[in-house]
């Protein structure tokens, strides 16, 4: 049976209507800004309206060749994918290793409870953490460096000391997602049928064979998938968390792309050559996107999406 | 044999020893540090004279850090207010635009589906970043205004899709029935649908609210004007930017007593963490249930 539109526009009119506002919002806040960057093609100034920015003449790859040939270029580049890597190597096994973990230790109330405390630094704020790491590693009678002083050993400036920066970074970003990580692996273990176990217990497999040989095929699922997603976010170093930590002394092994477009962009107001370097790093992501799912699908004959 | 199964047992006995107790060591990393940051708040500027740079338990409980904190008329006080109705009214938004765009989209055999869902997932992919957005806001005049907090973020995609997959699994011959009888399809929505939902209500809710209580970067590069600014900005302020003589200068000009600097950054961090702390393990099991049902493919 077929219908003319207006007949189904009436039949289903009250969906429609409840999709609508929703429509405006993506249109307005997602999709103008998506078209706002024909601004890195021209050269706008912050005191440029609309109609400078629409009628204004285009400049071309101009602030794509400057970014590219930057003294920064390649530190930045350095930067971002060096950290992004540490957390993948460090990060990623974390909470697979945590829910194993977990699930070895039979005693519900404490499985409970280690959950429970672990899931809580995900809902603090990374400027509390932040806030915590300042506290707790200043030399002026932070409780790290105090301990450093008793032991006898020098004190260390961890957050303005190049060696150091890093490491505070991965390792405070690990604390505060790796309980919550857990949720999704743990959901996959509670899956696995208790039948290989038991099977696995027949054939004589002591704990750590029951682990490698039960446990883990059990997640590798999910493991790979989000293996593969986090491929797509190798761009995504933590803005928030290194924006709120660093400083000029750790420029060097700090500066990441979405820091150094914050400066450029709202601090130096160079509107054009930082939406440029900001559009050159959505478009690696979106080739990175593609290679993932391009993966998933071969990993699992459908794609993500 | 029998040595065998001992040798075995000897072996998980280990096992499980070493599992607690590294379980148990990572458990006291996730809460050492907020206690360590209390007991550092109640520090006074004599105790900290007199036993020198860092004390764990302090003799006597000072208070002056949270009276300065809290007292009327100060930023914190006033940020409490701001943050407050910024998750009120936000999440209230949050949720209403959500879920009606959510149950459109719930709707198999509504014409123009697929292009609306893919509409929606592009924005997942790619945005303009920072510099088109702030564009955006100055042009339709949202900086400096208390709803570029609120408006810019109105629709999370993430919680959208999970809204979206939660209410298709609303069985249709549930809402045929209701027609059956009579009922308009608002009605269906209100009497039937709405009910069901209220608990995926809860847990986007908490999501939205959680966010919001969290922000401060959108304060931050859209809004100048200090009196705005919420708590999470406010306490960045006070523990990340201000050197002590910043603190001393701005904060407790006129005032007798003095915290120090250290127990007044560590009062900020207890004082914008604690409702937190209150809430959630009331509500953790909302969350959970929320991460689990996003990851369901749709």
């Amino acid at each position: 049976m077929r219908r003319s539109i207006p007949s189904l526009i009436h039949r289903y009119k009250l969906y429609y209507f409840l999709i609508a506002p929703g429509i405006i919002y993506y249109l307005i806040f997602h999709y103008i800004p998506l078209y706002g960057v024909v601004i890195a093609f021209k050269d706008v100034s912050p005191f440029d309206g609309v109609k400078e920015i629409l009628t204004s003449e285009w400049v071309g790859l101009k602030h794509f060749r400057n970014f590219t040939n930057s003294y920064y270029f390649w530190d930045i580049m350095r930067n971002t994918l060096l950290i992004s890597l540490y957390r993948l190597i460090f990060g990623f096994p974390a909470p697979i290793l945590l829910a194993i973990l977990l699930n070895e230790a039979k005693n519900i109330l404490f499985q409970r409870i280690v959950q429970t405390v672990s899931y809580l630094p995900h809902f603090i704020s990374m400027v509390i953490v932040a806030g915590l790491l300042t506290t707790f590693l200043t030399t002026d009678g932070g409780i790290v460096n105090t301990l450093l002083q008793l032991m006898g050993l020098k004190q260390i400036f961890f957050l303005g000391d190049a060696n150091y920066f890093r490491s505070v970074l991965v390792i405070s970003g690990i604390w505060k997602e790796v309980g919550w990580g857990t949720i999704i692996y743990l959901a996959a273990i509670a899956g696995i049928d208790a039948h290989l176990y038991e099977a696995a217990k027949l054939d004589g497999a002591g704990r750590m064979r029951q682990i490698w040989h039960v446990t883990l095929p059990g997640m590798s699922f999910i493991i790979t998938l989000l293996l593969i997603l986090s491929i797509g976010g190798l761009l995504d170093a933590g803005f928030e968390q290194i924006f709120l930590l660093y400083s000029p002394s750790v420029f060097k092994v700090a500066d990441i792309i979405d820091t150094y477009v914050y400066r450029k962009g709202l601090v130096d107001l160079q509107y054009s050559y930082a939406a440029a370097v900001n559009l050159f790093k959505s478009l690696i992501a979106v080739i990175l996107l593609l290679g993932a799912n391009y993966l998933a699908k071969k990993y699992k004959q459908e794609g993500i999406w | 044999m029998n040595q065998q199964r001992q040798r075995r047992n000897m072996g998980e006995t280990t096992f499980q020893i070493v599992n607690y107790s590294f379980l148990t060591l990572i458990s006291l990393s996730f809460i050492i540090p907020f206690l360590v940051v209390l007991a550092t708040s109640f520090v006074s500027e004599n105790e900290l004279i007199a036993r020198g740079n860092f004390i764990l338990i302090p003799r006597d409980l000072d208070f002056t850090a949270y009276n300065l904190l809290l007292s009327k008329g100060s930023l914190i006080y006033n940020a409490y207010g701001i943050t407050f109705l910024r998750v009120l009214i936000g999440t209230l938004l949050n949720l209403a635009f959500t879920a009606m765009m959510a149950y459109g989209l719930a709707r198999r055999d509504l014409p123009g589906r697929n292009g609306l869902i893919t509409l929606v997932f592009i924005t997942m992919l790619i945005g303009g970043g920072l510099v088109p957005n702030y564009l955006l806001m100055k042009s339709i005049h949202l900086l400096n205004t208390f709803w570029v907090m609120i408006i810019p973020g109105l629709i999370s995609s993430w919680n959208l899709i999970i809204m979206r997959n939660f209410f298709m699994q609303i069985p249709v011959e549930l809402e045929e029935s209701a027609i059956i009888d009579g009922a308009s399809p608002l009605g269906v929505l209100v009497r039937i649908v709405f009910p069901l939902s209220l608990p995926t209500f809860a847990t986007i809710g908490l999501f939205y609210a959680v966010g919001h209580w969290n922000a401060w970067f959108d304060a931050a590069i859209y809004i100048n004007n200090t009196q705005m600014h919420p708590l999470q900005l406010i306490l960045r302020q006070v523990v990340l930017s201000m050197t002590s003589e910043e603190i001393n200068t701005t904060m407790t000009a006129g005032m007798m007593e003095r915290p120090t600097a250290q127990s007044l950054k560590a009062a900020a961090i207890i004082v914008t963490t604690v409702p937190i702390l209150f809430v959630y393990p009331f509500l953790q099991k909302y969350f959970v249930k929320g991460v689990l049902t996003g990851s369901i493919k749709g």
